[in-house]
């Protein structure tokens, strides 16, 4: 596969390392009444799809970003990648 | 020997003969032979026998899909089995033996399988070894593994060498046939970066074996000239003796390059390259690949696709017997006689299965229409065919043609299915093509060489164009036309006789009949009942006419009846190609210390951690064994100074305006406030809860964090801050790069560690207690105004220090420290002291920290701060990790002190059975002290904390030992710790 980096261009997929579903940056909020809750469903529960899927890349032989890349499970179309940092920022994760 | 069966014209070089050996007979062949060809030419029918009912077999095909001639090629370490004798290239002094057999080739002992027949059909091996159970192993599978199997493996280390490679290009074109060259010709000439890539030493594809002409030329060499154009270009790189073997994501094509094959020996080069090609789009010119006809006994020797004697007569000059017959289905059949006749080869007869006029006259040749060949004899060659008619014709060549089939493996790579066409009764590539890429010419289904020359032409153009070139304004090379008919004609019925389907795993009609009638429906369990088109050759020629056999007996359609996936790769990739250079130590290459090489002078013994190699002790004349050299180092070190590369520690240098924030996240304890200057341990959890990694961190500067993590995990906890940086935390101003490779590091442990610093220290640097206290660090200069940092931590539990300089100061920094040790009597000591002396102090390692275990479990439930949050906070409070039993790190020594302990060990109470439901927790690790003079453990045990001179056996069922153990404080050695502060 090939990993379309936003700030390198086209990297081969051999250069990453794979995490697993973009949830994972949706971290609960500690100091919530059902943290325990949340935090086990973010530990312990993923999606699964067959088809569209956004994960999380880590370009471990390149410049270290982690990417949000969208990707189908079925025939390995990437449609997006985008910098994590940014998606994070997006998704509120600063405060 | 004479080449008996030499004729003239063909693509070789007469001026170059070449000597080979076959089965330990002397041949000649020419310089443009394989060793197929070649073999035929001295009238070598037989070559090999058959893998079940060890069948002779001759030469079947004349390309990569043959099933037959299987041979072991070369000798010795080179020898390589199961190699096509169709594909390789005859090279001088080239040897080869044939497979399958016991005694020699001519009298196989194994022979006798084949009266057994009746009893080896489908699924003999699911039915008759069931029962008794025992025999499974012991009687069963030894036998059959003897029995199985083809060519056998040299069992020596490979000595080729082979290399991997990656190339890029704007269109790939597989395959060098005529469509494969007007495809590259126009794309080419439009400017477009292209790749051409041929599994033939020889461009031009059928062309060579045809009579073709092409732009007015002879078909052969119009392509060879094409070629020779082709290597003139800048754009284009061509690429013979080059298998394309897979079609994988996002325009990715795997290739095998055969770049030494075909000489006598490697030279010292690569014998074959496995490329990895990143094309924007590619073209499919594969061509077809002929398929048989199922009859009685259709797998004699002399019996071969008619396109594969046409190969043999028009390519090689060589021709597979004196009087050929040709069995056909379809007008192409037609073609092998006119050219047998033109090349002065008689023709016995032609059998046409349409019961249509003949299509020509062949001179002398009985003609037979609307009939088939029923059965044959000769049994090591053919030497009569019997026709459904009842006539009886000699001939010692039979060359079957049953249509063309496209070869549509690449278009499945990415789960595509073929779809059916009615017209030439075959498969041609689905809808579902892998992105960017087109499949042109017979491999699209185009059997004709104007249709296919034309389309390809067209085709790729149109996809440069698509990428933006300027599509060349040339004209497509003009072929004339060819039309070919056939009619779906898969087996004759009336054949009572064995009639062979898939001739690499003797699969016939009946086995294919027999296995519907006992349930397999579906194609899928067809191919595992029987192990149809399971062989090295995939099934190539026989998976159709399978599907033929399996829709007669289900009444349905061959479309309906499906088809099976292909996968890659399209032609056996070897081992040795796939391993590239990543062999022996250069699978997992180690890193050496900057102390390697005066470890290595003094007696080191080395020892993989996490990709290095680190000293394990030092051995010095006299000592026995490593436990001498191990307790000494130990000693030596506790009562004077021992000296230890730690380089191999992960380092992590973080700075930004939120290093402390970020710090204080990812560790179980505050981090904010540890004072610039000092140097403080830190925990990490995962996100359950569990303790992942623990390490110092010190604070060189407000805004300046130097970490350091265990050896094994470096990579993995740098991996994660990184996560917890960009996806976690991303407005945290911090940054941070690992500097593990650019500092190397010693510890210097002993109550004269300071003494000896104190010799290399630049002045006025105070290493006092009150200058440079327990847990400080600094930036300083050593021998002279080499930059340094120096950390006043312990893992020995010794007054000791840790000092970094720029790695490429390493090896001088370790030969300085030994020097300047020498009047305190310094020790280096390895990885073994290192742990003992840890164990003594009680410190957890990676044994602790196996992933199992808490903080709570580790004794550093007070690590996890209440004031704050940390990754792995929240699920490390479920109340089962909490449990008031929890297993608590403790340290255990043995009752009898002469009594060794043994890591894995698990503990029950002394009056119960030792059973896993009496199981207490376990024994992590272990080490003699040299200090205390006995044997001692760190472990987990239930509620441990709270049972100090508790008495339980450590029980370890594995080495039949158990010892009895009392519960103890895991700090064996200076509990209070003033040595370490002093």
């Amino acid at each position: 596969m090939i990993i379309n980096h936003p700030l390198l261009g086209p990297r081969d997929a051999a250069e990453f390392v794979y995490l697993g579903d973009a949830s994972l940056i949706d971290r609960p909020d500690p100091n919530a009444e059902d943290a325990a809750d949340r935090f086990f469903e973010y530990g312990y529960l993923r999606d699964n799809p067959a088809g569209m899927h956004e994960e999380l890349w880590y370009h471990e032989q390149g410049d270290r970003s982690w990417l949000v890349v969208t990707r189908d499970t079925l025939t390995h179309d990437i449609t997006a990648v985008r910098l994590a940092r940014d998606a994070a920022k997006e998704r509120g994760r600063s405060k | 020997m004479k080449q008996i069966r030499r004729i003239a014209g063909g693509f070789i070089d007469r001026k170059t003969p070449l000597s080979f050996e076959f089965n330990g007979r002397r041949f000649e062949g020419y310089q443009g032979d394989t060793l197929a060809s070649a073999l035929i030419a001295n009238g070598q029918t037989l070559v090999g026998r058959s893998f079940k009912y060890h069948r002779p077999r001759g030469i079947f095909s004349a390309g990569s899909e043959e099933p037959n001639a299987l041979v072991e090629l070369r000798k010795g370490a080179f020898q390589e089995p199961n190699t096509r004798a169709t594909t390789v290239e005859l090279f001088d002094q080239l040897s080869a033996k044939s497979q399958n057999h016991r005694g020699s080739l001519e009298f196989d002992l194994m022979a006798f399988t084949d009266y057994l027949s009746p009893f080896l059909s489908a699924g003999f091996y699911y039915k008759t070894f069931m029962w008794p159970k025992f025999a499974w192993e012991k009687l069963y599978e030894p036998a059959i593994r003897a029995a199985a199997g083809l060519g056998s493996l040299s069992l020596e280390d490979d000595p080729d060498i082979y290399d991997k490679g990656f190339l890029h290009c704007d269109l790939l074109v597989i395959g060098a046939g005529p469509s494969g060259l007007a495809a590259a010709r126009a794309a080419a000439f439009s400017g477009a970066q292209v790749i051409l890539a041929d599994e033939d030493f020889r461009a031009g594809g059928r062309l060579n074996s045809e009579t073709f002409e092409v732009d007015g030329k002879k078909g052969a060499d119009w392509a060879q000239a094409l070629w020779q154009e082709l290597a003139s270009l800048p754009n284009v790189r061509l690429m013979s003796r080059t298998t394309i073997y897979g079609a994988y994501d996002h325009g990715i094509y795997g290739a095998l390059e055969r770049r030494t094959d075909h000489l006598p020996h490697s030279g010292g080069k690569p014998r074959q390259i496995l490329w990895r090609i990143y094309s924007k789009r590619a073209v499919l010119a594969a061509g077809a690949t002929e398929r048989p006809i199922a009859f009685g006994n259709n797998d004699r020797p002399g019996i071969m696709l008619a396109g594969a004697v046409r190969s043999y007569v028009n390519r090689f000059a060589a021709t597979p017997g004196e009087r050929i017959s040709i069995f056909t289905n379809n007008d192409d059949g037609w073609r092998t006689a006119r050219d047998l006749s033109a090349q002065g080869v008689s023709v016995a007869a032609v059998i046409d299965s349409r019961d249509i006029a003949p299509l020509t006259d062949i001179p002398h040749a009985k003609i037979v229409m609307g009939a088939g060949v029923m059965d044959t004899s000769g049994r090591k060659a053919l030497k009569e065919i019997t026709l459904t008619t009842g006539q009886r014709i000699t001939t010692d060549c039979l060359a079957v043609s049953g249509g063309w089939n496209p070869n549509v493996h690449l278009t499945c790579h990415q789960r595509g299915r073929p779809s059916w066409a009615e017209d030439i009764n075959a498969f041609v590539p689905g809808k579902h093509l892998p992105p960017g890429m087109q499949v042109v010419g017979a491999a699209q289904g185009d059997l004709t060489l104007s249709q296919a020359i034309s389309g390809a032409h067209q085709k790729a153009k149109e996809m440069v164009k698509d990428l933006g070139f300027t599509a060349t304004r040339k004209a497509a090379p003009k072929a004339s036309d060819e039309a070919s008919t056939g009619a779906a004609f898969w087996h004759v019925g009336a054949s009572k006789a064995r009639a062979w389907i898939d001739l690499q795993n003797d699969v016939t009609v009946k086995d294919i009949r027999q296995s519907y009638q006992e349930g397999f429906r579906s194609v899928e369990h067809l191919k595992r009942y029987t192990t149809l088109g399971m062989a090295t050759d995939q099934g190539k020629t026989s998976n159709i006419p399978a599907l033929a056999i399996m829709a007669e007996c289900t009444g349905k359609t061959i479309p309906e009846t499906g088809t099976t996936i292909f996968r890659p790769p399209y032609t056996p990739v070897p081992m040795g190609a796939l391993a590239g250079r990543a062999r022996g130590k250069d699978f997992r290459p180690y890193r050496l210390t900057p102390s390697h090489r005066w470890a290595a002078e003094n007696g080191a013994t080395f020892v993989e951690t996490g990709n290095w190699l680190r000293a394990q002790w030092y051995a010095r004349p006299g000592e026995k064994g490593w436990r001498d050299s191990v307790d000494r180092e130990v000693e030596m070190t506790r009562a004077s100074v021992g000296i230890c590369d730690v380089t191999t520690l992960g380092k992590i240098d973080i700075q930004g305006k939120d290093a402390a924030l970020f710090l204080n996240q990812v560790y179980t304890n505050a981090f904010l406030k540890l004072p610039v200057g000092k140097v403080r341990y830190g925990l990490m959890l995962r996100e359950d809860g569990i303790a992942y990694d623990d390490g110092t961190t010190a604070r060189l500067g407000e805004n300046h964090f130097v970490m350091t993590t265990t050896t094994a995990n470096a990579v993995l906890v740098f991996r994660r801050l990184e996560f917890a940086r960009q996806c976690l935390w991303p407005e945290l101003d911090v940054h941070m790069i690992s500097s593990t490779d650019a500092w190397a590091q010693f510890a210097v442990a002993g109550p004269n560690s300071r003494a000896l610093l104190q010799k290399l220290v630049d002045k006025p640097f105070d290493l006092s207690n009150e200058g440079f206290g327990f847990m400080a660090c600094a930036e300083t200069t050593v021998c002279g105004g080499t930059p340094t940092r120096l950390f006043r931590i312990s893992f020995s539990g010794e007054l000791a220090f840790e000092i970094a300089v720029p790695a490429r100061f390493g090896t001088a920094m370790m030969d300085c420290l030994m020097q300047a040790g020498q009047e305190f009597d310094a020790v280096p000591y390895g990885t073994e002291a290192l742990g003992v002396m840890r164990i003594e102090k009680g410190h957890a390692a990676g044994n602790e920290l196996n992933g199992q275990t808490s903080a709570l479990n580790l004794g550093l439930g007070g690590f996890v701060s209440a004031k704050k949050d940390c990754i792995g906070k929240t699920l490390s409070q479920r109340p089962e990790m909490n449990r008031e039993d929890a297993i608590r790190l403790v340290g255990f020594k043995p009752v009898d002190q002469s009594q060794a302990l043994s890591a894995g060990a698990h503990f029950i109470a002394l009056n119960d059975t030792a059973t896993m439901a009496n199981d207490q927790g376990w024994m992590s690790s272990v080490a003699y002290s040299p200090v205390l003079g006995h044997s001692i453990g760190l472990g987990f045990i239930k509620a441990g904390h709270e049972r100090m001179g508790e008495v339980v056996r450590a029980v370890n069922p594995a080495q039949n030992k158990e010892v009895q153990v009392e519960i103890v404080s895991p700090h064996f050695y200076d509990p209070d710790g003033g040595r370490q502060r002093g």
